[in-house]
């Protein structure tokens, strides 16, 4: 059973490596827009600072949400979903799989490079492992939602768009209580609530999205 | 046994076919026969579940297919129009994960003698978006090797760009499926040497 999930996680971290491009690009904005904020709001340490964890987080969600409308689409094309619809294994089971593949080469590099971009900002230092802990927390979250964004809007005219127009609103309560986190720890109240709930929604996402995505791609691929 | 009934299929709004009813008993192959756009593709994804019906049921061994849709996907081997290929993975590789994603355990050795014995010993680690259009259909087509546990084959042109030698010996596997107790159902176009007479269900027939 394990057998069918590993051998999808391979082969789309294998897809990665030789794509790597692809996953650089999304870094590369990543970095790119948090950089864009000291040139427009003024390079004043005190104003960025208190900026910094709402900057970094949106920029997280933003460039996952470049990337997400690739996660099913080569497969719809090829007929390699086709094929893994048809699989004697659970469709939970490659769905989780592919999030996992997806959220390893988008999510895992943002919480790597963010602190470096936080100091930037010059966000407290204290806060670089609460910022770090709640993208861990949240960028999942935002690749299984995003995931059951993508497989309905699969194989839709201008499904780019209508994926951030139907996913984005979603985003909204990781948003808050992601860069929630980081602004509490950051003023000295202690970011535990907001990395509980936080953990809470990844767990609740963790069971419900793959269910929900496997009935989206059936649909899609009718 | 494969029983179909009462089917009817819907594209788009409209009704390409309506009341097909067919059996299909083991050792038999069967050809879905009509014209371009009579519905021989929509039928063959309603079989296999990717469709649903407008009305009707189809059943795997008494069984309608939605009901215990795990233990019908392990007794079946669809290829469609689409080959299922990666452009960046290899043909061996491609081979491999198209067996672990159906949920089959095939080592390595073994996909490389199915790619040898179709005919790609020379490509085994080229990426696929170099092979040619008959080449990408072999590595899809490979898999039928493999599949011989799985007693239903639900195969979409499996002929198209295929060299004449190549349709010979996909001829006989097919055949030789056939006639060790399992069941093809298949479209095509084109006339292949088969051991087994096909039975020819003409869609024609039924279309609205």
């Amino acid at each position: 059973m394990l057998n069918t999930f590993f051998a999808v996680l391979r082969r789309d971290l294998l897809l990665a490596w030789r794509g790597r491009a692809d996953v650089l690009v999304t870094l590369a904005f990543f970095v790119i827009v948090v950089c864009l904020f000291p040139f427009g709001v003024g390079a004043e340490p005190n104003q960025l600072r208190a900026i910094a964890p709402g900057v970094l987080w949106v920029a997280a969600l933003l460039a996952c949400l470049l990337s997400l409308h690739r996660l099913f689409a080569q497969d719809h094309v090829d007929g390699t979903l086709e094929q893994l619809l048809l699989s004697s294994e659970p469709a939970v089971l490659w769905v989780l799989a592919k999030v996992l593949a997806f959220w390893l080469t988008t999510g895992l590099p943002v919480v790597l490079v963010a602190p470096g971009l936080a100091l930037l900002l010059d966000l407290e230092q204290g806060a670089l492992p609460t910022l770090a802990l709640s993208l861990a927390l949240g960028t999942p979250i935002l690749a299984l939602l995003g995931a059951v964004g993508a497989a309905l809007t699969l194989g839709v005219r201008g499904g780019g768009m209508l994926l951030a127009l139907l996913i984005l609103p979603l985003f909204v309560p990781v948003l808050i209580f992601g860069a929630g986190a980081v602004e509490a720890e950051a003023s000295g109240t202690g970011a535990a609530a907001h990395l509980l709930l936080l953990g809470g929604g990844l767990a609740g996402a963790l069971a419900l999205a793959p269910l929900a995505c496997a009935a989206a791609l059936r649909i899609s691929t009718d | 046994m494969l029983e179909i009934e009462d089917l009817a299929c819907l594209k788009g709004d409209r009704l390409l076919f309506r009341g097909l009813a067919l059996t299909l008993a083991a050792g038999e192959l069967l050809r879905v026969a009509g014209p371009n756009g009579v519905g021989k593709t929509s039928l063959l994804r309603l079989v296999t579940g990717l469709a649903l019906a407008e009305a009707g049921e189809v059943r795997w061994q008494g069984v309608a297919i939605g009901r215990d849709r795990d233990a019908f996907h392990r007794d079946l081997l669809y290829l469609g129009h689409a080959s299922a290929l990666n452009d960046l993975l290899t043909p061996l590789e491609n081979l491999r994960f198209a067996c672990a994603a159906a949920g089959d355990e095939v080592d390595e050795g073994t996909c490389m003698e199915a790619l040898v014995r179709i005919g790609l010993a020379d490509q085994l680690d080229l990426p696929a978006r170099v092979l040619s259009q008959g080449q990408r259909r072999r590595v899809g087509l490979a898999r039928l090797f493999l599949s011989s546990g799985r007693r239903l084959w639900v195969l979409d042109e499996p002929f198209t760009a295929l060299d004449v030698r190549a349709v010979a010996d996909l001829a006989t596997t097919l055949s030789d499926h056939c006639r060790a107790g399992g069941m093809v159902m298949l479209t095509t176009h084109q006339d292949a040497p088969f051991a087994v007479e096909p039975r020819v269900l003409d869609i024609g027939a039924y279309a609205c």
